[in-house]
């Protein structure tokens, strides 16, 4: 047992397993499953369906922090990318009164999944090229991102009405839901492109020891850059998923929060806010706790306000266990 | 001659952190008015000792008396309320303010109550040019700390160490980074406050600074005390002796020399590199086979050719060619794939991914080198830290243990392995023997001349021109950031010296 | 002595041509009031900026800043509801948004927590009890608060200032003092500048951390109460993105984001830049206000980078 908890996923499965136990405790049904209009339903899928777009945006932000990075800015990204696509997609209908798309759906996407991929880059240049604290390169785009969304959509809100755009967030694929899908493609890809090619070991290279890495040869400039633009594709990739979900794209409000909710699913998995060694499977989880404890609260019977506390004390919690020193303080107090 | 009056005692100090005994039953001694050196190798203690004294770590056992009074310093502050201060390596000032407010920091004089009663910066800056006029010291008051060269930066440090009536000053390696004239101004102002009656403990590596200024000597092995002797009762080789606990002679074996016979054709030539403020314009060769040799007093520009070299800093001017072809050397990882190795000075901040294993850590340069094109498997890693691990002799509790476990000495003996394992054309070595022992020492120059009989062209830079002398077939002699020379195999070190000497005069 | 001046220069001199710029191309520009009014819209922003000086300065950051805000109304509007005195109510919360800095203060100092995370949880805390308190605004009707909202000190030729304002001008020069007269400040700039050194030369470290954002906890409740005379309502959506704000006119005053240089004074002219944008844009009648955002994150770039350009010279030179 005590090498099982020693093992670095422990805690976090541990914490996902206690609040789905408190969610069945207090919700009987909590983990019915059934199956409905050719697709699997319950709590459960829920979840994992709104759990989604924070899955994507985690597992980018996760290889921004392993390099010593940061990104606040993909609550920005995510709304720009929704806009870019709401509008090339456009509110029309056409002559038979069906919603039609102003542009190819094929299109549409892949410009709000270039935006987004360029803002990422941006910010990467920033930090690589210019030399800037990522938080610092990053609160730009989050300070500018917002503004320069409201002016795609003339501060409107864009309401879409085509069929096709709505399966990216809303839709099912042999039973389970279409975003989930994209979560773990996503995440599979990763995980490959991490283990079978050199990208996870200079990754962790730079983010343990960055002149290190530098003198060993390792192309550390282009690959942060790599890193930050994929950050940013993810954030576009969420984006598409969430206002596909709400069948719009509100500039204010798209991913209001999210950079907070990525870093602490990101913390909550394991990954370690100083950079270096990271964990794609212990992000995945702690989406998943973020996403659990939202439900569980409702299910408990507190105000969804509770939401933020809990989260607040949670994040507390992981840094101070992830913290050296308060650490040898437990142990000390413990003899 | 009298002996002077005690200013500290400290007796049978011993200290232990978890998994070593850093000091056991130490006794040191400072007398008023006298420069007490303090000696060891890498590991001996002095460290602790100093911060024993200092109050950044109370001793587990022992006691410090000053000026006959019991004391127990309980942190920086309160040694220097003591009496106690310290000027360590890196000068600690505070870059972005005022030399008079480094000096004064902590002990602001104060306008009265009726005037605010904030602090009162006419009399600070007073204080701190009075007190610099005082010990010899011409500097600009105003001037911001982090804008004076670092020598001018250790005599601020030192102005303000003795600021606030010091009995005891302690010096901690003043002279690193310092030439022949910063040296000897910092000497100037050390006399200076002898005269004065201040206690002050110098530690250096320096044997002949040591003999210079220094009054008596207390020597530390592996964290006991060995013994305190006048300066005049013991000399150099038996400092030395004392320092290692063993009989030097002959243990420094030769290093087999097996050059090859005429001269091989350049690997890497460099011609008019130079960097403003860190290298004037320079041409080096690089033959394969070849151990090049770079020795200079600190501060002449070693290092600086080395990174210059190795594309770690950006060259103002100059080309460098590989195997007689203009070659694109930008950053280091150009160098890498032209088959460069770099193993730079200080490892711990550039050489080891202390996270990562040890089997991670030697393939990184050969993997970065393949870049992403080619993978390099675990598997593949494995076979190839273990082959190196077994042939360098690594200590290791196996090749998957962070790198950072390891002792400093199978630490650079991994980075070596690291550049190994690419085979490389060229090898630049910054200090690859410091912090080691002397046996492992001598392991690892055996090391380094078999990788250039294999024909890989090595630089070598070393601080102990005795080193340099001994292992290389040509010797660069840098001075003042600018080549002064070259002399061939066996010139020995008065040649290296007198071309240092001649340069300066 | 000239080379630390020289971003406050640049700030002033950046303020001075905006200003130039709108009374050039707009009519009644120009006037004592609308130069107040830029004080007055920016009176909680101004006190927070101050707040955050000393913490930038220190080589921190604090994201919590907004949210202690919307607490703070969301808490005066409730009590002052529930019967408390005005005067009571304004010492709670300051003494609640000091607490509450101070505990962030230790967690960052104690157990050497990087500040952006510890700030960021507590941004969470503060708006979630703010939330707690209260989802919905919650209007603020008490007497003394209201007189002391709507009290307008004449300056004479036609201008006049706010509570509010004033407080701010105090806030700037308390923090002025604070920052050049007092130990507290020096070892501020001590730690931005080297913290090692400063631990090594004896400075009081460790309380001069807890103690700036004590500051800015204190400063984030100060402003709360300012923002409510100005709003006349406790709302929890109050003061989003604030901190943002913040930190972009501690920037644009020209403060290092990596601490040991700046001013206080150069603060105030942020925030006075950050004023005169939303005001030239108005005045413009033709852009809209999300320009605001773009503006600023651009300002906020440019000085990022020129501060760069700045370490990567001092550090050629040096």
């Amino acid at each position: 047992m005590k090498r099982l908890a020693r093992h670095p996923l422990f805690w976090p499965l541990g914490a996902l397993a206690l609040l789905l136990a408190l969610n069945a405790a207090f919700n009987p049904g909590f983990l019915a499953l059934g199956w409905r209009d050719g697709h699997l339903y319950g709590h459960l899928v829920d979840i994992l369906n709104r759990a989604a777009p924070l899955m994507v945006v985690s597992l980018g932000m996760t290889l921004v922090i392993a390099v010593r990075g940061l990104d606040i800015s993909v609550g920005a990204v995510v709304a720009i990318a929704a806009t870019v696509a709401a509008l090339l997609i456009g509110g029309a209908f056409n002559a038979g009164g069906e919603a039609a798309s102003e542009h190819p759906l094929w299109l549409a996407l892949g410009a709000a999944l270039l935006v987004a991929a360029g803002c990422g880059l941006w910010n990467g240049l920033l930090v690589v090229k210019a030399g800037m604290q990522p938080i610092v390169a990053t609160l730009v785009l989050m300070v500018a991102g917002r503004g320069i969304a409201q002016l795609l959509t003339g501060g409107q809100i864009i309401t879409v009405y085509y069929p096709p755009f709505f399966t990216i967030g809303g839709g099912f694929l042999a039973g389970l839901p279409v975003a989930l899908w994209i979560a773990a493609a996503l995440w599979g890809g990763l995980h490959f492109a991490l283990s079978r090619t050199a990208l996870g070991l200079f990754i962790r290279a730079i983010g343990g020891n960055p002149e290190a890495a530098r003198v060993a040869g390792v192309r550390s400039g282009a690959i942060t850059l790599c890193v930050y633009t994929f950050c940013g594709l993810a954030a576009g990739i969420a984006g598409l998923i969430v206002s596909s979900n709400v069948r719009s794209a509100d500039a204010n409000n798209a991913g209001q929060l999210l950079e907070l909710d990525a870093i602490l699913a990101v913390t909550l998995g394991g990954t370690a806010l100083t950079g270096g060694r990271f964990t794609l499977a212990g992000t995945v989880i702690g989406a998943l706790i973020i996403q659990t404890l939202t439900s569980t609260i409702y299910s408990i019977g507190l105000p969804p306000e509770v939401n933020l506390v809990v989260k607040a004390v949670l994040v507390f919690a992981v840094m101070l266990l992830q913290s050296a020193d308060f650490r040898a303080l437990f142990m000390a107090a413990q003899r | 001659m009298s002996d002077a009056p005690i200013v500290l005692q400290a007796r049978d100090i011993s200290r232990a952190f978890p998994g070593v005994q850093a000091l056991a039953d130490v006794q040191l001694t400072l007398r008023a008015g006298e420069v007490h050196a303090l000696m060891g190798q890498n590991g001996a203690g002095k460290s602790t000792l100093i911060r024993i004294l200092t109050g950044v770590h109370a001793p587990d056992a022992g006691s410090i008396e000053l000026l006959g009074q019991s004391v127990a310093p309980r942190s920086p502050l309160h040694a220097q309320e003591l009496g106690i201060s310290a000027v360590h390596q890196e000068s600690h000032l505070l870059p972005n303010l005022s030399v008079a407010e480094n000096i004064c920091a902590g002990r602001y004089p104060r306008l009265s109550w009726m005037r605010g009663g904030g602090i009162d910066w006419r009399e600070t800056r007073r204080r701190a040019r009075e007190l610099l006029a005082r010990l010899g010291i011409d500097l600009d008051v105003d001037q911001l700390a982090g804008g004076l060269p670092a020598a001018l930066q250790q005599l601020a440090a030192v102005a303000r160490a003795v600021a606030g009536d010091a009995r005891v000053l302690i010096l901690d390696e003043p002279t690193s980074s310092l030439d022949a004239d910063e040296v000897r101004a910092l000497f100037e102002l050390i006399r200076r406050l002898r005269g004065q009656g201040v206690a002050i403990l110098f530690v250096t590596h320096f044997l002949d600074q040591v003999y210079e200024i220094c009054d008596r000597i207390t020597v530390l092995r592996n964290g006991r005390f060995v013994g305190e002797y006048p300066c005049a009762r013991l000399d150099a080789p038996g400092l030395v002796a004392a320092m290692v606990g063993r009989e030097l002679a002959g243990a420094v074996e030769a290093v087999t020399h097996a050059a090859p016979e005429g001269a091989a054709a350049a690997v890497l030539s460099a011609r008019n590199v130079s960097r403003r403020g860190q290298l004037q314009p320079l041409d080096v060769e690089m033959r394969g086979g070849e151990i090049l040799g770079v020795a200079g007093l600190l501060g002449s520009g070693r290092t600086e050719l080395a990174r210059l070299l190795f594309a770690l800093d950006e060259r103002d001017t100059g080309d460098i060619e590989i195997d007689g072809r203009a070659a694109r050397l930008e950053r280091p990882a150009d160098a890498v794939r032209l088959g460069l190795g770099f193993c730079p000075e200080d490892r711990k901040h550039s050489g080891i991914v202390a996270d990562l294993s040890v089997r991670e850590n030697i393939a990184l340069a050969l993997q970065a080198r393949m870049g992403l094109r080619k993978f390099l498997a675990p598997a593949e890693q494995r076979v190839l830290a273990e082959k190196l691990v077994a042939a360098l002799g690594i200590s290791t509790p196996g090749i998957e243990a962070p790198i950072g476990q390891l002792s400093g000495g199978n630490q650079q003996k991994a980075l070596i392995a690291r550049w190994l394992a690419t085979h490389p054309r060229v090898l630049i070595l910054d200090e690859p023997t410091r912090g080691i022992d002397i046996a492992a020492k001598q392991e690892l120059m055996n090391e380094i001349r078999e990788l250039a009989n294999g024909g890989t062209a090595v630089l070598f830079i070393s601080a102990e021109i005795e080193e340099v002398a001994r292992i290389s077939d040509r010797i660069l002699v840098l001075r003042d950031r600018a080549k002064a020379g070259e002399l061939p195999r066996g010139a020995g070190e008065d040649a290296i010296y007198a071309l240092i000497a001649r340069a300066a005069s | 002595m000239n080379r630390r001046l020289l971003p406050l220069a640049v700030t002033i001199l950046l303020f001075i041509g905006m200003a130039t710029f709108g009374s050039v191309r707009y009519d009644g520009f120009l006037s004592l009031q609308v130069f107040l009014n830029l004080l007055i819209d920016n009176s909680f922003l101004c006190v927070a900026a101050v707040g955050m000086t000393f913490v930038i300065l220190s080589g921190g950051i604090d994201l919590s800043v907004g949210a202690v805000m919307a607490f703070t109304t969301t808490l005066c509007a409730a009590l002052l509801r529930a019967g408390w005195n005005p005067y009571a109510t304004m010492a709670v919360a300051l003494v609640l948004g000091a607490g509450f800095g101070a505990a962030q203060g230790y967690l960052i100092q104690r157990f050497r927590l990087a500040p952006f995370i510890v700030t960021l949880a507590g941004m969470f805390l503060a708006r979630g009890c703010s939330y707690l308190i209260s989802t919905e605004s919650v209007p603020i009707d008490d007497a003394t608060w209201v007189a002391i909202a709507q009290a307008r000190i004449p300056l004479g030729f036609g201008g006049s200032l706010t509570v509010g304002a004033l407080l701010a001008i105090a806030t700037v020069l308390a923090a002025m003092r604070l920052a050049h007269a007092t130990e507290f400040g020096r070892t501020v700039y001590a730690i931005g500048g080297d913290e090692n050194s400063a631990r090594l030369m004896g400075l009081a470290v460790n309380r001069a951390r807890t103690g700036v954002y004590l500051l800015s906890g204190f400063t984030a409740a100060l402003a709360g109460i300012v923002m409510s005379f100005y709003m006349l309502s406790g709302y929890s959506l109050h003061a989003v993105g604030l901190e943002l704000d913040a930190i972009a006119a501690v920037v644009i005053g020209g403060t290092l984001l990596a601490g040991g240089v700046g001013y206080v004074a150069g603060t105030l002219f942020g925030v006075l830049i950050l004023g005169i944008i939303q005001t030239l844009i108005a005045f413009d009648g033709t852009l809209s206000s999300w320009w605001t955002r773009i503006v600023v994150g651009v300002l906020l770039l440019l000085f990022c980078l020129l501060q760069r350009l700045f370490e990567k010279r001092s550090r050629r030179l040096a």
